[in-house]
């Protein structure tokens, strides 16, 4: 019999490089689209594996869609191999691309109530469609604040985005930075420390927590403190994945694969294993 | 031949016709591996006959330790299980996923060349042959299927060997895994050596199977062959080297991340991976992208990976499990307590592999025992204070 490869979840789409946005300085963010055809349904907090020819392929979070070309928006940090080649790209280059995978923010059962979302650096990126969709369907919701940790100035994500986001009071987006520069208005220190000066309803509130995982326990500690209960926090983990569909077994978390049952995940049910180092 | 075999009845076959069965078999365009001797072990490599069984050996086995001795008859399959499991056929150590080609400035995947194998499996033990039913689990009955590993799976033939012998570090008792192969075959063995000869009780698993057994020479199985096949097995049974209590392992397990217990396994532990490349159901692999040197083509390949490896977690800034703890922790507490979250079956089937093939002699039973005894002693003295 020979191989088939119909259907098979391990086989990449090629998609074309339609658009690439300089963040700063190891950031970029891509714009993909499918070559020929159209890009699958995503949920905000889904990602997607990209692959570079060659090199490799790397979970990476969806950012947003195309405005209405048909294609994914991805934001990719140079950490390794695969980031670098990815991150690398040119306007027409060919990737590959497969997904979209995993579970995604609570955006139905937030509504009628406060939302908080919380991000540390890259975090940002797989809230950002959760942001968007509140934004086009904005009267389903009632305060949204938006608190964004980032290390200086000069690695703020998607400035536009911000000004955009904060037209109308529509959200409420705080900004801190660890380390300020002369020219800084805004806050300084970490990000759990605004969650006590935001105003929100602890027990009508949905929390959206994504960042490196110290600063999601602190946010956490943060929220609960406020009053949020904790099956109204949810955090996007992330582990090493190769396969994206429960087959390599890497990124197991307790009794959970990431891939399948994250990454995103209701605060309550991975609470007993959240503060325990190395699981 | 009297009547033709079914499903579920009990033939009797002289080592002659044992042999046919696999002449008709490789007539048949099958791969049969089946056990052998080699390198000091019995593993599973390819087959033309009876004459590539390691006949007349056994093995002596307990932690850390695995010798083969002669036996005082020629029994084909007097032995526990080596080294090998059956994964290395079914879910290959590596494996060519997919090959892609550069195309102008695009490329095409294309399926690897080499069509699969259809294998005979020939002397697949009880507990292995859960094992394979815990790897359909796996691969082949969950959201994604792997349709490499089905189609291997769903070619190949199957034939049992209910266990004569339990191995020093066998607990497939325990396991409620063995020693009696129950389903999942095409055909199962029992081997039959006593005053009235040597030969083998053979039951059929599946129409397949039935098929193949009416094609050689076969007898109808007496009672005195039924009641002696129930024997061996009955006394395989009774004479495992090891236990295992899973009565409440999976909560124990999931209760005691920061169990002391785990400190002392680490500072034994080589954080080798041995016990993870020797298992039967252990399944985590890894990804290794290959470029051609011109650019031209690239092929993604997956290989057997081990939590036991610091590069198994590594996520961009460092790996989430450092410390050989964590390792032992994550795979014991998988293996025992969460697989059965993730596919409804313990992770483990008593054979016992792990312990043998253990470098250190780490006993996972052992290991189990003294966790539960720590911790019920914990919580007793808990109550007394109370």
């Amino acid at each position: 019999m020979m191989p088939t490869m119909d259907g098979d979840a391990w086989r990449p789409s090629v998609y074309r490089v339609a658009r690439v946005v300089r963040e700063f300085e190891e950031v970029v963010t891509l714009t993909l689209r499918p070559e020929g055809g159209n890009r699958p349904a995503f949920m905000p907090g889904q990602f997607n594996m990209l692959y570079a020819f060659g090199v490799g392929e790397a979970a990476i979070s969806i950012c947003g869609e195309d405005e209405g070309q048909g294609g994914f928006v991805h934001t990719i940090r140079r950490v390794g191999a695969v980031s670098h080649a990815l991150a690398s790209v040119s306007e027409g280059d060919a990737v590959g691309l497969r997904g979209p995978f995993g579970k995604g923010w609570p955006l139905s059962e937030a509504e009628r109530g406060d939302i908080v979302f919380v991000a540390g650096g890259l975090g940002l990126a797989p809230l950002r469609p959760a942001i968007e969709h509140v934004l086009q369907h904005r009267s389903h919701y009632r305060r949204v604040t938006l608190l964004f940790g980032t290390r200086n100035p000069h690695t703020m994500l998607f400035e536009s985005d911000f000004g955009r986001w904060r037209r109308g009071a529509e959200v409420d987006a705080v900004v801190t930075v660890d380390q300020a520069d002369a020219a800084w208005r805004g806050s300084v220190g970490a990000v759990p420390a605004l969650v006590p000066r935001a105003t929100f309803d602890p027990k009508e509130t949905m929390a959206m927590v994504c960042g490196p995982e110290v600063m999601m326990r602190f946010a956490v500690a943060s929220l609960r403190d406020a009053g949020v209960p904790a099956e109204s926090i949810h955090v996007s983990m992330e582990r090493n994945m190769k396969c994206a569909i429960g087959l390599c077994g890497r990124c197991q978390y307790g009794q959970d694969f990431i891939c399948r049952d994250g990454p995103v995940m209701r605060y309550d049910r991975v609470a007993s294993r959240f503060s325990i180092r190395e699981i | 031949m009297t009547s033709m075999p079914q499903p579920g009845m009990a033939r009797c076959i002289e080592p002659a016709a044992l042999q046919a069965l696999i002449d008709l078999l490789a007539q048949e365009g099958y791969l049969i591996v089946g056990p052998t001797r080699q390198d000091d072990a019995i593993v599973y490599d390819r087959i033309a006959g009876l004459d590539d069984l390691p006949a007349g050996w056994t093995d002596v086995q307990a932690p850390g330790h695995y010798t083969l001795v002669r036996r005082d008859d020629d029994a084909f399959f007097g032995y526990a299980v080596g080294p090998h499991s059956w994964k290395r056929f079914l879910h290959p150590p590596v494996e060519t996923l997919w090959r892609a080609l550069r195309d102008g400035d695009s490329f095409t995947l294309a399926a690897p060349s080499a069509p699969a194998p259809r294998y005979a499996l020939f002397g697949v033990r009880a507990c292995d042959l859960r094992a394979i039913a815990i790897q359909d689990r796996v691969f082949r009955d969950g959201a994604h299927v792997d349709h490499a590993y089905a189609d291997r799976r769903r070619s190949a033939f199957i034939i049992a060997v209910n266990c004569g012998v339990a191995g020093g570090n066998c607990f497939c008792v325990s396991m409620g895994s063995g020693p009696r192969a129950d389903a999942g075959f095409d055909l199962a063995l029992t081997e039959l050596i006593d005053a009235a000869g040597h030969r083998f009780l053979l039951e059929v698993g599946s129409d397949a199977g039935a098929a193949l057994l009416a094609r050689i020479d076969n007898v109808e199985a007496s009672m005195a062959d039924v009641d002696s096949a129930k024997a061996v097995v009955s006394h395989t049974a009774a004479h495992m080297g090891r236990h295992m209590e899973t009565r409440g392992l999976k909560e124990l397990l999931q209760g005691q991340p920061q169990h002391p217990r785990w400190d002392d396994v680490a500072a034994r532990c080589l954080a080798c991976g041995n016990c993870t490349m020797v298992c039967p159901t252990c399944f985590c692999t890894t990804i290794e992208d290959h470029g051609s040197i011109d650019g031209s083509s690239a092929e993604r390949v997956r290989t057997w990976d081990s939590c036991f490896t610091l590069d198994f977690s590594y996520i961009h800034g460092g790996s989430v499990r450092t410390s050989t703890r964590s390792r032992y922790r994550q795979w014991l507490t998988h293996k025992l307590a969460h697989w059965i979250d993730q596919f409804g079956v313990s992770g483990c089937v008593g054979c016992g592999r792990c312990i043998a093939w253990c470098p250190v002699g780490i006993d996972i039973t052992e290991e189990v025992a003294t966790l539960r005894v720590a911790v019920e002693a914990g919580n007793e003295a808990g109550h007394e204070h109370d």
